[in-house]
């Protein structure tokens, strides 16, 4: 296969962006992909970002939303954001939300993190991952009449319950 | 040098590196794009202090170093190494690392994100090396408190890295499937179960020496094991193809193949003068060889080496000073033919 971008040379780099369930695929090759300047070390797409978000809006976006909204942590407004496809702060998620959502999904065809939660900083956050895990298990257990342990999963539930509310 | 490549790994025929990076960032400070040089002098001295001040045996294993520190040649030997990335030399202000001793482990810091940590596997060990990532994680979280959300996960300076914050890579080696003109039908397969793919070190056509990284795409709503599992299953497949081709090669066009090796090593043994690419491209079939058993006077762990040593800046490094293009493709003739 060529590169879309060139059209000479072989494409080596090859990715996929998924919006509004259409999907877009993009061969290049490695001196247009580095052109393109998002595929910096590894692989990323923050240029495509600029694209994302405005297809992904109902509308065009609104001037005043990109120049009005602003992080009061760290300084970056939308604008920027949607410009270096990068945050300024952790606070950017709150002040950008309603935006982000939609582009989350795009990005990664989800919106929840189940992985790994940081041990001291995800104490409560860790132990209610953990019962929605329980739950799943004991419906799949009450589904299999596997009451046995449906009853153990649901005391283990009780007392991780009590250990957030104590 | 490059000593993580030293010892094997499994799926070595195929399979150069496995690759884990986390990316983590503290929750009071600016990311590195918004820092200033206070806040980022005190993310700096917080993580190296999380590592080195810590009781974990890993610490006792890490250097520091400041990018500042080192000379502009050094920094782009570390990075053709693999040992930091591109992005952390464009702060070279406030950028920082540590280093494993065995250089399978490094703690970036104030790069794309406050913390990029990887750790780097010869061979297919995508478990371990995120086993071992986990780890120096928890060491890291123990003395620092993360920027996490508990809805997205661990906040990030890209939207692309939130959530694990995690890139699993493995490099692999697959010139039967160049050959036989079967790769582009297998990276486009790959892409579309949201992996990236991309050539190694090309510079504008192909992948250079036949090196291919392929990662994950996706870093929110699937755990961590699961986007290892999903990567080691679709790696095992191309390991898998790789090996049929190299036998259909084999069954079919033995004595050309035999050429090829052959050649690319007596041109690697008596040439002097050698660009980087062309070094790439005999290497890759010297490899080629010695995996598909036509060879076995030349160590491959020597070819795996000299796949990093043959890039410009180790050239230089090892000359101790700047070269011009000329003089580097003599350096390289050089190099090559001492190790072989
Ligand atoms: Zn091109
Ligand atoms: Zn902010």
């Amino acid at each position: 296969m060529l590169c879309e971008e060139c059209g000479k040379n072989p494409a080596t780099v090859h990715f996929k962006k998924v919006i509004n369930g259409n999907v877009t695929e993009m061969h290049l090759c490695e001196e247009c992909a580095k052109k393109k300047k998002e595929f910096d070390t590894s692989f990323s797409i923050h240029n495509f970002l600029t694209g994302l978000l405005d297809d992904i809006q109902e509308g065009p976006v609104k001037v005043d939303y990109i120049q009005a909204t602003k992080c009061d942590k760290c300084g970056m407004t939308y604008g920027k954001f949607r410009q270096t496809g990068r945050f300024g702060c952790n606070h950017c998620y709150e002040a950008f939300k309603e935006k982000l959502t939609p582009l989350f999904k795009n990005i990664h065809g989800h919106e929840e993190h189940i992985g790994k939660v940081p041990k001291k900083a995800g104490g409560v956050i860790r132990i209610r991952k953990e019962i929605q895990k329980l739950k799943n298990q004991l419906n799949i257990a009450v589904k299999n009449e596997q009451f046995e342990k449906a009853a153990e999963l649901r005391d283990r539930i009780k007392e991780l319950e009590a250990e957030i509310e104590g | 040098m490059v000593k993580w490549l030293e010892g094997k790994g499994p799926e070595s025929d195929i399979v150069v590196s496995s690759r884990i990076r986390l990316a983590r960032n503290l929750e009071d400070i600016n990311f590195p794009q918004m820092i200033t040089k206070e806040a980022a002098e005190s993310s700096t001295q917080r993580i190296k202090d999380a590592i080195l001040s810590s009781n974990s045996v890993l610490t006792r294993e890490f250097e520091f170093k400041r990018l500042r520190e080192i000379s502009e040649l050094d920094r782009n030997v570390l990075v053709e190494k693999h040992l930091i990335s591109h992005t952390l030399l464009e702060r070279p202000q406030i950028g920082s690392f540590l280093l494993s001793k065995d250089e399978k482990v490094t703690i970036m810091i104030n790069e794309e994100d406050h913390i990029r940590m990887q750790v780097l596997l010869p061979g297919l060990r995508l478990e371990e090396g995120w086993d071992l990532c986990s780890k120096i994680d928890d060491v890291l979280e123990e003395r620092l408190k993360y920027a996490f959300d508990e809805k997205l996960g661990y906040l990030t300076s890209c939207p692309t890295n939130v959530g694990t914050g995690m890139r699993a890579s493995v490099m692999v080696h697959l010139p039967a499937l160049v050959l036989t003109g079967t790769i582009n039908k297998v990276l486009q397969a790959v892409t579309q179960i949201g992996l990236t793919v991309r050539g190694l070190y090309g510079e504008g056509t192909n992948a250079m020496g036949n090196l291919f990284q392929i990662s994950n795409q996706i870093t929110l709503g699937e755990s961590e094991e699961k986007i290892i599992e999903k990567l080691k299953n679709v790696v095992l497949q191309i390991i898998n193809k790789e090996r049929k081709a190299r036998e259909k090669l084999l069954n079919s066009n033995k004595v050309q193949i035999e050429d090829k090796v052959y050649r690319s090593l007596g041109i690697l043994k008596s040439a002097r003068i050698i660009s980087s690419k062309e070094a790439m491209k005999l290497l890759s079939n010297v490899k080629m060889g010695i995996d598909m058993g036509i060879i076995d006077e030349v160590d491959k762990e020597e070819i795996n080496k000299l796949m990093i040593t043959v890039q410009p800046a180790n050239i230089q490094k090892r000359a101790m000073k700047e070269l011009t293009q000329f003089e580097r493709d003599i350096k390289r003739a050089e190099l090559i033919r001492e190790k072989l």
